[in-house]
């Protein structure tokens, strides 16, 4: 009886290892001509961004341009983060490409071996044309996204921090649009009637989410997280604790009820319905204050500079997703074509120009098309960041980690609690976790 | 078993192969009918477990970046010590003790007015019945924006009456109770569902023979209804005991654990430290404590069952007994 159950096992399990054998390999171009990769299909892991809404529909394009069909897979950014996270922890091969945040992800996905370096194929003149244009792409975009020699991916959104503000509320107190934060202040204080539920300023409160969007007013402080050379935490500095006093007092003083349960979405919500009268936020996310489908207010907002604090206006710029191959694709060419299409000069300007998505190629903000869809005081605010900071959070590898001991602070300064105590206490933390990564 | 391996072994002795394979079927019955069962429990209940287990001794962190090495009971040293950790294992009790409080005594108190006849009885039933079909997520976002503290309906109709308008899930001493309430319209229904079963089955005799004697409604429902009901209500209390203490959707799609930290239940924290912060090693240490932590409530819990419930058979006697005497 053993025998032969054993015999009858062994033939189909020689039979699957043989036909898992002869599977498609390689992805290397397998037709010639018109159609390279006929037949190959790629998985791409996408998050539920605007970007990957606008790119969906042009996938046909690559289709019909070289044979390749995209199995295309959207996830919320956190499930995104963990999907990842779990298939190649598991060493699965399956999946291609992949949309990533450089900032938050790059440091440990690369550490842990995920990313295929993307030098390989954008400088090799037989793998990638010259008028793809490694040059395009800003400086900055692609700085973010190396984590030393290797590029982890193609930049395809770009943000950076702005001041949404009403135009009405505004102009009717006699107020210009504030150029330093501490008008900031004074205006928040002047446009604030608790009573008739109007509100002077609104941001993110939430511990974590907050992080990106205090770190302008950080910089702008003068402070930031830690020296990049002797890795020493910077947490409560004087700097520091004035920038997480003064946002702190922003928000409780002149801020809606629940802030510190707000993130984007829900801040600017109640901008939009016309409760609040300024907003700092990414400018990626205008289409929320400005789109008349999401906004009351839609006609009435107007997109300013991030303002200048006491060491200057250094809001952060920063490359927010990239677009990746992974180490475990066994279809790299197939999955270099498809990233080198999506980031080709003619999809930029087409995500750009229908999913008004900011892309990180100079060229295409040239286009009439390119700008079609963005505000000129959106473009003027833009500009105005050109310089501003590479990140918005801890270049560190354990970036959720310390964002939420720094939201710690962040949310103790809104309640109004012991910033200088918190602070001290986030300090030390902050300081073991860059310790553990030395 | 037998059938699958006949194909394979084609050859002369078939017969005897044959009978032989039947012998061993008969023989082993016992163990082969269960086995699939076996396996299933084995592989899906027994290792993850084990597995997670033994995760717990290491050191696994993608952060640090360095290779997973056994630190023995390292991780659970430093557990005792995580003030975050120890704070998350107070709210988890807590929250469990609020939202399972007032929903057992809620959902008898239903369940008692629902066990009579009256017009309509099945459809209050089933529109009671409602909020636990719905899918506990989408549940959360229709409370986060009814919680809204400025343009949620909640505040808006206290508003009107001139109440005070609390922040809800965005204060951190609002979170829990706000989180409970939710909790308790979700789940409310499901101890009503078992008290009604359970009232269904009693028998009707002790009720008739109190009648008989007298008693007021009042008297029968605290003195035979609710005694006979014990272990209807031992069951009722277990399950959402379990359940609430693992509570994890709602929170994770209402608050994620914030404001800063004021809702991170165990769960959550776990979840935190797996898949925000990538330390497997650690977060599988808190899984065993969690998991130590439901298994005791049980048994405690059902160890307490089993005092009390048998005198409850024995007095029944006694406690129909008891109205004659008012």
């Amino acid at each position: 009886m053993r025998r032969s159950f054993r015999s009858s096992l062994a033939l189909p399990v020689l039979a699957l290892l043989i036909a898992a054998s002869c599977g498609p390999s390689g992805g290397a171009p397998t037709g010639s001509g018109d159609k390279p990769y006929a037949g190959t299909t790629l998985r791409v892991l996408a998050a539920n961004h605007p970007w990957a809404d606008a790119l969906k529909p042009l996938l046909s394009d690559l289709e019909a341009k070289t044979g390749i069909k995209v199995n295309f897979e959207q996830y919320g950014e956190d499930q995104l983060t963990q999907k990842l996270t779990t298939e190649f922890t598991a060493g699965s091969s399956d999946v291609d490409a992949f949309m990533q945040r450089p900032l938050q992800e790059a440091k440990l996905f690369a550490q842990s071996g995920y990313y295929q370096d993307l030098n390989k194929y954008a400088k090799d003149a037989a793998k990638t044309p010259a008028d793809f244009d490694l040059g395009d792409f800003s400086k900055a975009s692609l700085e973010t996204e190396a984590v030393g020699d290797t590029l982890t991916g193609m930049p395809i959104v770009v943000e950076a921090e702005v001041l949404y503000y009403r135009k009405d509320l505004l102009q009717s107190a006699g107020i210009s649009v504030p150029k330093t934060l501490d008008e900031l202040k004074s205006a928040a204080a002047k446009l604030t009637d608790k009573g008739k539920e109007q509100y002077g300023f609104v941001a993110r409160g939430q511990r974590s989410p907050a992080v990106t969007q205090f770190s302008s007013f950080l910089y702008s402080f003068g402070g930031d997280w830690f020296d990049l050379k002797s890795k020493k935490a910077t947490l409560d500095t004087p700097e520091a604790l004035q920038a997480f006093n003064f946002y702190g007092d922003l928000l409780k003083n002149y801020g809606p009820p629940g802030t510190l349960n707000m993130s984007f979405p829900q801040a600017s919500a109640i901008f939009a319905q016309g409760k609040v009268a300024m907003y700092t936020d990414a400018n990626s996310i205008y289409q929320n204050m400005l789109d008349p489908t999401k906004s009351q207010v839609a006609d009435k907002t107007g997109i300013a500079p991030f303002p200048a604090g006491p060491k200057g206006a250094n809001m952060y710029n920063v490359t927010s997703w990239g677009l990746s191959m992974s180490a475990k694709s066994d279809k790299k060419d197939a999955t270099w074509a498809f990233i080198k299409w999506a980031t080709s000069k003619e999809i930029v300007t087409k995500t750009q120009s229908t999913g008004a998505v900011p892309g990180a190629r100079k060229s295409v903000f040239e286009t009439t098309e390119g700008k079609s869809k963005f505000p000129a005081d959106w473009s003027t605010a833009q500009n105005a960041s050109a310089n501003g900071r590479g990140y918005d959070r801890p270049l560190v590898v354990q970036v959720q980690k310390a964002r939420d001991i720094i939201g710690t602070v962040i949310t103790t300064a809104i309640e109004g609690g012991n910033v200088q105590g918190v602070a001290k206490q986030a300090q030390s933390d902050f300081q073991a976790l860059l310790d553990s990564e030395k | 078993m037998g059938s699958v391996a006949r194909p394979a072994a084609a050859t002369p002795p078939r017969r005897s192969r044959a009978a032989a394979s039947a012998g061993f079927i008969d023989r082993n019955a016992k163990w082969l009918f269960p086995l699939p069962a076996l396996a299933f429990v084995a592989l899906l209940m027994v290792f993850p477990i084990l597995y997670t287990a033994y995760n717990s001794l290491t050191g696994w962190d993608l952060g640090t970046g360095k290779p997973a090495t056994f630190i023995g009971l390292g991780n659970y040293a430093t557990l005792a010590g995580d003030g975050r950790f120890l704070a998350a294992v107070g709210r988890t009790f807590v929250f469990t003790a609020l939202a399972v409080g007032v929903e057992v005594v809620l959902g008898i108190a239903i369940a008692l007015l629902l066990h009579r006849e009256f017009r309509g009885r099945r459809l209050l039933t089933s529109i009671l019945l409602l909020p636990m079909m719905a899918t506990p997520v989408a549940i959360a976002m229709v409370w986060l924006l009814m919680y809204e503290p400025t343009a949620g309906i909640v505040n808006f109709l206290l508003r009107q009456a001139h109440l005070p308008t609390p922040l809800w899930i965005a204060g951190p001493d609002s979170v829990i109770p706000a989180l409970v309430l939710v909790d308790v319209w979700e789940w409310t229904p499901m101890v009503v569902l078992i008290a009604l079963a359970g009232l269904a089955g009693l028998p009707s005799d002790p009720f008739e023979a109190a009648r008989v004697d007298g008693a007021s409604g009042w008297q029968v429902t605290r003195l035979i209804t609710l005694p006979l009901l014990v272990p209807t209500i031992v069951v009722a209390t277990l399950l959402r005991l379990i359940d609430a203490l693992k509570t994890f959707d709602i929170i994770y799609g209402m608050t994620g654990g914030g404001p800063g930290f004021a809702s991170e239940t165990l769960n959550i924290f776990t979840y935190q430290q797996a898949f925000q912060y990538f330390s497997f090693g650690y977060a599988a240490s808190v899984l065993i404590v969690f998991f130590a932590i439901v298994l005791g409530v049980s048994l405690l819990f059902t160890s307490l069952r089993r005092d009390p419930a048998r005198p409850v058979d024995e007095q029944r006697p006694v406690v129909v007994e008891q109205p004659s005497g008012v």
